[in-house]
């Protein structure tokens, strides 16, 4: 399903095509780029966008962006995911680069948006706490004013990535007395600070992309406040709006459910009795990503003439992940008896993994993708939203 | 690919609003449905007069061009007001035929009247065992000089009993089942040796069982090759009666939001509760899709895309379950008054059941759509 492109538009897409097609290192088209790729081999992909110029989409031109039309920003999205690349850091170039040049100073814009750009700094960030889950305005971590520092304390967790992460961007409290949402500061903090702690945690697959953080004791210059003390619930949601605009995550449940078709037609023989069941079950998620897919285009359609979406990225964060969560399902049990098998981690160990090597991942992609309606807001916080916003409820 | 409506598309929908408006409120909807004909028509004028059965059709045998898109338009607002007069009948399903495989004089001779509003149409294909199968068809047809003659049954007929004409598949050649053999035949309903038997159905039209018994007819198309009329004109039936459905999901939930708001039960209104918070979110997300897939379809039929007949299928499916859902829930949520004759939550749930069996359930479509699939 395409989008009536202008000539030009339909242009850039063939360029965007093209830069892809002859650009994307082969090093980083392994089983699951997400896991098996060290950090100097997801920042190869990176690295090559940046020299392009095409590295921060979304960022205005002044900042490093490529200052493409909302038609532009939508058509790279799709080139993108429908080729399977690996995206840049959401955490460096989606989440904390628009709060710097949105709510930083002068200097902040200057010592940090380079080193975005180029891949230099990598990102994670401090949100969740062990107490904290999706009602974020309960953070406890303290950072307590000490002359031209900040004293920080505290346990972030859930931090992805955070074992490759220069920096950490912090939703900590400042003012124990105020209202929870009133008394939060937005804080940088260095990763090599003393008193940081990077313990990792293992999920249900198996991988190491999450960690809890410790802060003990971390001396954090004031300068690396964003914004106002106390006002960083504002950046905090500015932020979570544009972590949840592109989770339709179209191109890749559309490549996923035609890897799907292939196991089914390798693995399940037409007079099995479940062959019916999987034929059923494909269709109705091939045609739960088609009409996501036309709300999409519905939605960038009417953002290009100047109407606002309204809470519509909380509509796609809920269908894309359920959407994507199925097909993980179902390709999982689509390999039959393999699905008992899990790869180990990390994959350069090169365990036996029985069975053929379509359904290698299937497993490890069922149990991770588990994750996806509960991380970014869980769907039950993006249902709150729109029974807020849209439904007046 | 979010469609922008011209002017000429905006007065459309506009007039249409106005009309229903102003005379096709839910009581004057009751009465018309209780009336002896069981449609009205005089409201059957005002479409006309309106210019709604020449909206479709193309310039060339008297319409204004609008194609499927003004369909879409029509039968959204349609769908709010649950008109039950048959413009899908005639309009769609009959005029569609007449306009792409008649002859010249057939075009001539039956669409201005279709235009004008003064003869109605329906479309007899279904027969006792034939389910959604457009080829099962046992009727047979027989040349006898210049019409043929024909003979079996054909079963639930929507709008029949109101129709001037019918357009009949009849086997010419070939065995039941086969693709090959079934052809197309107008047929006058006041017919010697028509047979007519009228009834309700659930959703307030009229319907009806016809036996014929060596009835003229005469021939509408190619003769043997009615099922890929057929199944053209089941595509464009399909998007008409998707965007009727969409029409109809929206005012479930506009009315289902608009009750939990005001509904007090345990001291407060029932809409505070989040479980029945997130199942309205869950129907407006349904809806949203149903509305983008619906529109989808739409721009593949005025586009004559190659591959719409499978979406067209995909369509029916996921907006026929989305529908299902959604009316469901709007009678769930109005408790007890959704099940009452008096409140038209039910009506719409009925309109929307009606809606999912013509031309193929939900799960008829849904294995359709798979198995048109060139990747499986």
């Amino acid at each position: 399903m395409e989008l009536a492109l202008s000539p030009e538009d339909a242009a850039f897409r063939d360029e965007v095509r093209a830069f892809i097609a002859e650009n994307y290192p082969a090093e980083m088209r392994v089983a699951n780029p997400e896991t098996d790729l060290s950090k100097e081999q997801m920042l190869l992909w990176h690295r090559i966008l940046h020299e392009k110029g095409w590295i921060a989409p979304l960022w205005p031109k002044e900042y490093g962006g490529p200052g493409w039309s909302i038609t532009r920003r939508f058509i790279f999205e799709q080139e993108t995911t429908r080729a399977g690349t690996m995206p840049p850091l959401a955490f460096s170039v989606t989440m904390v680069g628009p709060v710097i040049y949105t709510f930083g100073n002068e200097a902040q814009k200057k010592k940090f948006l380079p080193r975005i750009l180029s891949g230099e700094d990598w990102w994670c960030q401090g949100y969740s706490e062990p107490s904290s889950g999706s009602d974020l305005a309960t953070v406890r971590t303290k950072a307590v004013r000490d002359g031209d520092h900040y004293i920080v304390n505290g346990h972030k967790t859930w931090t992805t990535l955070a074992q490759h992460a220069d920096w950490i961007f912090c939703l900590v409290r400042t003012d124990p007395a105020a209202r929870p949402q009133s008394g939060i500061s937005f804080l940088l903090i260095d990763m090599k600070s003393p008193g940081v702690t990077v313990r990792p945690i293992i999920t249900i697959d198996g991988s190491h992309e999450v960690n809890d953080v410790f802060l003990e004791n971390v001396r954090v210059p004031v300068e690396n406040l964003i914004g106002e003390e106390n006002r960083g619930w504002t950046y905090a949601k500015f932020l979570l709006g544009n972590e949840r605009t592109s989770m339709a995550g179209i191109g890749r449940s559309t490549r996923y459910i035609s890897r799907l078709k292939r196991i089914v037609k390798a693995e399940i023989p037409a007079d099995d009795p479940a062959h019916l069941e999987f034929v059923r079950d494909i269709a109705r998620v091939e045609l739960d990503v088609l009409a996501l897919e036309a709300t999409e285009l519905r939605v960038v359609a009417q953002m290009a003439r100047g109407i606002d979406p309204g809470p519509a990225a909380s509509l796609f964060k809920i269908r894309g992940t359920e959407i994507f969560q199925n097909i993980t399902e179902l390709t999982h049990r689509a390999i039959g008896n393999y699905g008992l098998a899990i790869r180990e981690h990390p994959v350069s160990a090169n365990h036996f993994m029985p069975g053929p090597d379509h359904g290698h991942t299937a497993s490890e992609k069922y149990l991770n993708s588990r994750k996806l309606s509960i991380y970014g807001g869980s769907n039950e916080i993006q249902r709150n939203i729109i029974a807020k916003a849209v439904l007046g409820l | 690919m979010d469609i922008q409506f011209t002017e000429e598309q905006e007065l459309l929908r506009s007039s249409v609003q106005r009309l229903l408006r102003d005379q096709y409120d839910f009581d004057a909807r009751r009465k018309i449905v209780a009336s002896e004909e069981g449609f009205s028509r005089k409201q059957w004028k005002a479409f006309a007069e309106l210019g709604l059965f020449a909206a479709p059709f193309s310039e060339d045998v008297g319409g204004l061009g609008g194609g499927p898109l003004s369909t879409m338009i029509i039968m959204q607002e349609f769908g709010r007001h649950l008109v039950v007069e048959p413009f899908v009948e005639t309009v769609v399903l009959a005029g569609g035929l007449l306009e792409h495989t008649g002859s010249e004089e057939q075009k001539q001779g039956f669409i201005p009247d279709i235009i004008a509003g003064t003869k109605t149409w329906a479309l007899a294909w279904t027969e006792k065992g034939s389910r959604f199968e457009l080829a099962n068809v046992a009727t047979t047809a027989r040349r006898e000089g210049e019409d043929y003659v024909l003979s079996g049954e054909k079963t639930a007929v929507i709008a029949a009993p109101w129709a001037d004409y019918l357009i009949v598949s009849a086997r010419t050649s070939g065995h039941r089942h086969d693709r090959s053999g079934v052809s197309l035949f107008v047929v006058d309903r006041r017919a010697t040796n028509l047979d007519l038997q009228s009834f309700k159905t659930i959703d307030g039209r009229r319907a009806a069982e016809i036996g014929l018994r060596d009835v003229r007819g005469q021939l509408l198309g190619k003769e043997g090759e009615g099922v890929a009329a057929l199944e053209a004109c089941r595509d464009r039936a399909i998007g008409t009666l998707c965007a009727e459905a969409v029409g109809a999901m929206g005012e479930l939930n506009s009315a289902t939001l608009e009750y939990a708001k005001t509904r007090k039960q345990f001291g407060t209104t029932i809409g505070s509760f989040q479980v029945l918070q997130h199942r309205m979110v869950d129907m407006f997300i349904a809806h949203q899709e149903a509305l983008s897939l619906m529109q989808h379809l739409t721009l593949g039929l005025s586009a004559g895309d190659a591959g719409v007949s499978r979406l067209a299928s995909g369509a029916k499916s996921k907006i026929g379950y989305a529908g299902r859902y959604i009316a469901d829930q709007a009678v769930q949520l109005h408790g007890g008054m959704g099940m009452t004759d008096e409140l038209n939550v039910g009506h719409y749930f009925k309109r929307i059941s009606s809606i999912n069996i013509q031309f193929g359930d939900p799960a008829y479509h849904l294995l359709r759509y798979a198995q048109l699939d060139a990747a499986a």
